[in-house]
C-alpha cells in the first residue's frame, strides 16, 4: 500500500524529528530569529528549469558573499511533499517557493513566518499580489514575481482567415465570430484548459468571482458569473473552441504550437515553450477581450515563504530582499521570463520586453487564486465539473461551488 | 504444551522434562529473532499506530504528531468520510465506486487470462515453451511507472491503439481524457435508458452521496484503459503461479481420467482445477488485495481525472494528507480502505472453503481425539488430566 506507507512513514518521521515542538506561527510584529551574517541558509526553488536553478543559485550566491553568509539553493523534485515531510520533522528548509493555492494551507498551520512588512517598500509589490498572500489581514510573504493569461494568436492561420489587424477581438461577441472564422478542418479557433485556472477569467471579465473580494464568502451563483460560464459553454458546442485533451494536446500551448488550435489561452509561459519546442510558429500576444464588466484576467504567483521553525530568519529575510529588488526581478526576468512582482519593475520590463505588455496589464486588473485553507478540493471538485461544461447546467455547477466552499470560505 | 502433554500421555516421551534447557532455548529463540522484532516494531508496528492517532486527531502536518497541540478528535475524521453530507464523502464514495468497477473486471478477467497462458505453456507439446514464459512474464518485471507512461503514449487521442482501430474504420475515443462511463453507454445503446436524460427516478435517489446514476456509471473510458494496463502487467506473474500449481498435478490421476474416457474440458474441470485450489485462492486473494490498493498507474496517467472518474482511494487519501494537509481525514480513509479489503478477503476465504475437505477434517480431528482418550484410558501410568 504505498500511498499509506508514506502516510504512515511521514508520521513516525515527524514524531522522530526535531526534538523542539514548534508552537503555531504568532502573529507578525516579533522581529525575525538569528543572525544576519555567518548563517548557512538553506533555499528549497520549484524550479521550472536549469535556467531558472542558475539564476537563483547566482543571485543567492551573490548576495551571500556580500553579506558574509553561505547558502545552498537546492530544486525541489516534489516541492509539496518535501515542505510536508519538512514541516512535519521540524526541519523545513529556511526559504522557499510558496505557491498562491497553497499558501492558505500553510500560512493557518502556523508554517509560515509573517515577515512582509520588514521589506524594503512593501507597498511596492502589486495589490493584487499581496491580497493574495493575506491570511487573516496579515500579508505574510512577499510575491517573488507573477504571472497573467493572456489571448495568443496565431498570425498565418490569422491572416490564412482574411482577418487583419482591425479583427482582433474587443469585446466577447468579437470573439465569438473570429474563433468561429478560425475554425476550418482541423482547426478550431480557440483551445483553452477545462480548469478555473483560464475559464475563470470569464467570471472576471462579467464582473463575477468564485469568492468576494477578501476570499470570505462563496459567491459563485450569479447572473454575472452564469453568464460568462454560459458564454463559455456556447463557445465549445458550436465548436469554434475545444479542451485541449480534445486536440490531442497535454495543455493549450502544446494545441496552440502544433496548429490544432489558432488561438489559446495561456500565461507568459507559453514564451518558453514556443521557443524551444515551435520556433516556426508565427504569433502575437494582446490582452483578452473585454467581458460585459471590462478586462479580466487571472494572476498566478508564487512567494517566497520563510519558515517559522526556521533559527536563521534574518538572514532568510534579507535575502528575500536581495532577491526582490527591482534590479534583481528584471534579471530573473531575462533568464527566465518571469514578470517582475513590483510596480516600479514594470516600466523597465515593458521597455525591455514590448511584447509582454498584455501579460504585464493583467497585473493591474487580474485576480489571484482563491486562497482558503483546505479549498483545494472544493476547487479539485470545481474543476471536475468544469470538464463536463459542454453538456452541463452552469447554474448547478455555480450553485455545487457555493455548496462545498461555503463551510469552508465561511460564506 | 497440547503435544507434550498428549506425548506424556501416549508414554512415548520418557525424557524428564527440564524447565532450565527450554527456557535458555527460548532466550536464545527470542535473541535471534530480536532484530527482526525491532525493525518489524520499528517500521511497521510503530508507524501504523502512529497512523492511527494521527485519524483519530488534528494533526495538520506541523511538528510531532504527539505534539501538545494536537489534539483528539475521536471518530470526527471518520464521519466527515462516511456519515456527513460533505466534499470529501461524495469524494471517497466516487473513489470507492471507480474501484469497484476496477476489482470487478480486472481481478476475475486477470485471473482467467493467468489461468489460460499457464494451461497453455503446460502443454507438452508446446515448443519454445521458455520463450513464451519469458515473453508473458516480462510486463510482470517491467516498472510500473515505465509502463504507465508507454499506455498514455499508446491510448493517447492519436495513438497506436486509435490508430489501428482507425483501420477497422472505428474512432477511438481520447482513452485517458474520456469520463464517459461503459455502463451508461451500453445499456444506452441498448435502449434501456437514455444518456441525455437519465431517468429521474435514479438522477434522484441518493445513496452515500452520490446518486444512483452515478452509481451505475460503469468504469469510465479513461479507466478501462487503466484497466487493461494493469491486466496487461499482472497477469504475468500470476500465470508463474499458475504454471507452478499445473506442473504439481500428477499426470497418472489426468492419464487416468483419460483412460476413464474424459474429454479435455471435463479433465480440466474435475481433475486440474481441484489440484489448483489453492493457487486459484492465493490469486484471487493477492489480486483483491493489490486492485484494492491501486495506485501507481493512476498516479501517472490521469491522477484522479477525467472528472474524478479515475479517482481511487488509495490516491485520495494521498491526496488529501499530502496536498491539503488533512493527515487525519487522509490516514482514516487509508484504514477504511483497509477494513474493506479485510472484509473482501475473509468473505473470498469463506466463500471458497472446501466444505467437503473441511467436513472430512473435522470428522478425522474427532476420529483422532476419541482415538487418543482411548488410549491414554487404557494406560494406567501417568495421564495427569
Amino acid at each position: 500500500m504505498p500511498a499509506t506507507a508514506v502516510l504512515a512513514l511521514t508520521a513516525l518521521v515527524a514524531a522522530c524529528g526535531g526534538g523542539d515542538d514548534p508552537a503555531p506561527g504568532e502573529g507578525g510584529g516579533e522581529s525575525a530569529a538569528g543572525e544576519t551574517t555567518g548563517v548557512a541558509l538553506t533555499v528549497l526553488i520549484a524550479s521550472s528549469g536549469d535556467a531558472e536553478t542558475a539564476a537563483v543559485t547566482g543571485a543567492a550566491t551573490a548576495w551571500a558573499e556580500e553579506t558574509g553568509n553561505t547558502v545552498d539553493v537546492q530544486p525541489a523534485q516534489d516541492i509539496q511533499q518535501q515542505l510536508a515531510q519538512g514541516f512535519a520533522g521540524g526541519n523545513a528548509p529556511d526559504l522557499f517557493y510558496v505557491d498562491a493555492s497553497r499558501f492558505a494551507d500553510y500560512a493557518s498551520a502556523g508554517n509560515l513566518y509573517p515577515y512582509a512588512d520588514q521589506l524594503t517598500d512593501p507597498e511596492d509589490f502589486y495589490e493584487n499580489l499581496r491580497t493574495t498572500f493575506t491570511f487573516e489581514d496579515q500579508q505574510y510573504c512577499a510575491p517573488k514575481d507573477f504571472s497573467t493569461l493572456a489571448l495568443q494568436i496565431n498570425n498565418t492561420a490569422w491572416e490564412a482567415a482574411g482577418l487583419t489587424e482591425d479583427d482582433v477581438p474587443t469585446t466577447w461577441d468579437e470573439l465569438s465570430t473570429v474563433a468561429k472564422t478560425l475554425t476550418t478542418g482541423d482547426q478550431v479557433g480557440l483551445a483553452m484548459a477545462p480548469t478555473r485556472d483560464r475559464l475563470g477569467a470569464f467570471l472576471v471579465q462579467a464582473g463575477g468571482y468564485w469568492v468576494n473580494e477578501d476570499s470570505t464568502a462563496a459567491t459563485a451563483e450569479t447572473p454575472e458569473n452564469v453568464e460568462a460560464l454560459t458564454f463559455v459553454q456556447t463557445l465549445l458546442n458550436d465548436g469554434s473552441a475545444a479542451y485541449p485533451v480534445d486536440l490531442d494536446a497535454g495543455w493549450g500551448g502544446e494545441a496552440f504550437g502544433t496548429g490544432r488550435a489558432a488561438m489559446a489561452m495561456e500565461g507568459n509561459w507559453i514564451r518558453g515553450a514556443m521557443t524551444n519546442d515551435y520556433p516556426d510558429v508565427d504569433y502575437q500576444v494582446v490582452e483578452f477581450p473585454e467581458g460585459p464588466a471590462g478586462k479580466g484576467t487571472l494572476l498566478f504567483t508564487q512567494c517566497w515563504g520563510i519558515s517559522a521553525d526556521s533559527p536563521n530568519q534574518a538572514a532568510a529575510v534579507s535575502l528575500v530582499d536581495y532577491l526582490a529588488t527591482p534590479e534583481q526581478q528584471l534579471a530573473n526576468a531575462e533568464a527566465f521570463g518571469v514578470m517582475p512582482s513590483r510596480q516600479s519593475a514594470q516600466e523597465d520590463y515593458v521597455a525591455a520586453f514590448p511584447d509582454d505588455a498584455p501579460f504585464i496589464a493583467g497585473g493591474e486588473y487580474g485576480r489571484g487564486p482563491v486562497v482558503a485553507p483546505a479549498i483545494d478540493p472544493v476547487m479539485l471538485e470545481l474543476d471536475a465539473q468544469l470538464e463536463a461544461l459542454r453538456t452541463a447546467d452552469p447554474t448547478e455547477i455555480l450553485q455545487s461551488f457555493d455548496t462545498n466552499a461555503g463551510g469552508i470560505v465561511g460564506g | 504444551m497440547a503435544t507434550e502433554s498428549s506425548g506424556a500421555a501416549s508414554g512415548r516421551t520418557r525424557k524428564p522434562r527440564s524447565g532450565g534447557i527450554t527456557t535458555g532455548q527460548s532466550r536464545a529463540g527470542w535473541t535471534f529473532v530480536a532484530p527482526s522484532v525491532a525493525l518489524l516494531v520499528l517500521f511497521v508496528l510503530l508507524p501504523i499506530a502512529l497512523a492511527v492517532w494521527v485519524s483519530f486527531s488534528d494533526w495538520n502536518g506541523r511538528g510531532s504528531p504527539l505534539n501538545p497541540d494536537v489534539n483528539f478528535v475521536g471518530t470526527d475524521n471518520y464521519a466527515q468520510i462516511l456519515t456527513e453530507e460533505s466534499l470529501i464523502k461524495r469524494d471517497f464514495f466516487t473513489s470507492l465506486r471507480n474501484n469497484g468497477y476496477y476489482v470487478l473486471l480486472v481481478v476475475p478477467i486477470q485471473t482467467i487470462m493467468a489461468l489460460l497462458l499457464a494451461s497453455i505453456l503446460n502443454q507438452q507439446l508446446l515448443k519454445a515453451r521458455s520463450f513464451f514464459r519469458t515473453a508473458f512474464y516480462f510486463p510482470s518485471v517491467t516498472s510500473s511507472v515505465a509502463i504507465s507512461l508507454v499506455f498514455l503514449f499508446l491510448f493517447s487521442g492519436s495513438g497506436a491503439i486509435n490508430e489501428i482501430l482507425g483501420y477497422v474504420g472505428l474512432e477511438g475515443p481520447t482513452w485517458f481524457g474520456d469520463s464517459r462511463g461503459l455502463l451508461h453507454q451500453l445499456l444506452g445503446a441498448l435502449g434501456v435508458w437514455n444518456i441525455d436524460s437519465p431517468p429521474t427516478a435514479l438522477t434522484d435517489t441518493t445513496i452515500l452521496g452520490l446518486s444512483a446514476w452515478e452509481w451505475l456509471s460503469g468504469p469510465s473510458v479513461a479507466m478501462s484503459a487503466i484497466i487493461m494496463l494493469v491486466i496487461w502487467t499482472t497477469t504475468g506473474t500470476f500465470m508463474l503461479l499458475f504454471l507452478a500449481a499445473l506442473q504439481d498435478v500428477p499426470t497418472e490421476v489426468q492419464e487416468a481420467a483419460m483412460v476413464d474416457g474424459a474429454n479435455r474440458w471435463q479433465r480440466f474441470r474435475a481433475v486440474t482445477l481441484p489440484h489448483i485450489r489453492p493457487t486459484v485462492l492465493l490469486v484471487l486473494t493477492l489480486g483483491l488485495i493489490g486492485t484494492w490498493q491501486v495506485f501507481d498507474q493512476i498516479f501517472i496517467t490521469t491522477q484522479g481525472g477525467p472528472t474524478k472518474t479515475t479517482l481511487t482511494p488509495a490516491y485520495l487519501s494521498y491526496t488529501y494528507a499530502l496536498d491539503n494537509n488533512q493527515w487525519g481525514i487522509g490516514t482514516a480513509m487509508a484504514f477504511i480502505l483497509f477494513a474493506i479489503i479485510i472484509f473482501f478477503t475473509v468473505l473470498q476465504r469463506l466463500a471458497f472453503r472446501d466444505r467437503a475437505a473441511a467436513r472430512q477434517r473435522r470428522r478425522e480431528r474427532a476420529a483422532n481425539t476419541a482415538a487418543k482418550k482411548a488410549t491414554a484410558q487404557t494406560l494406567t501410568t501417568g495421564a495427569p488430566r
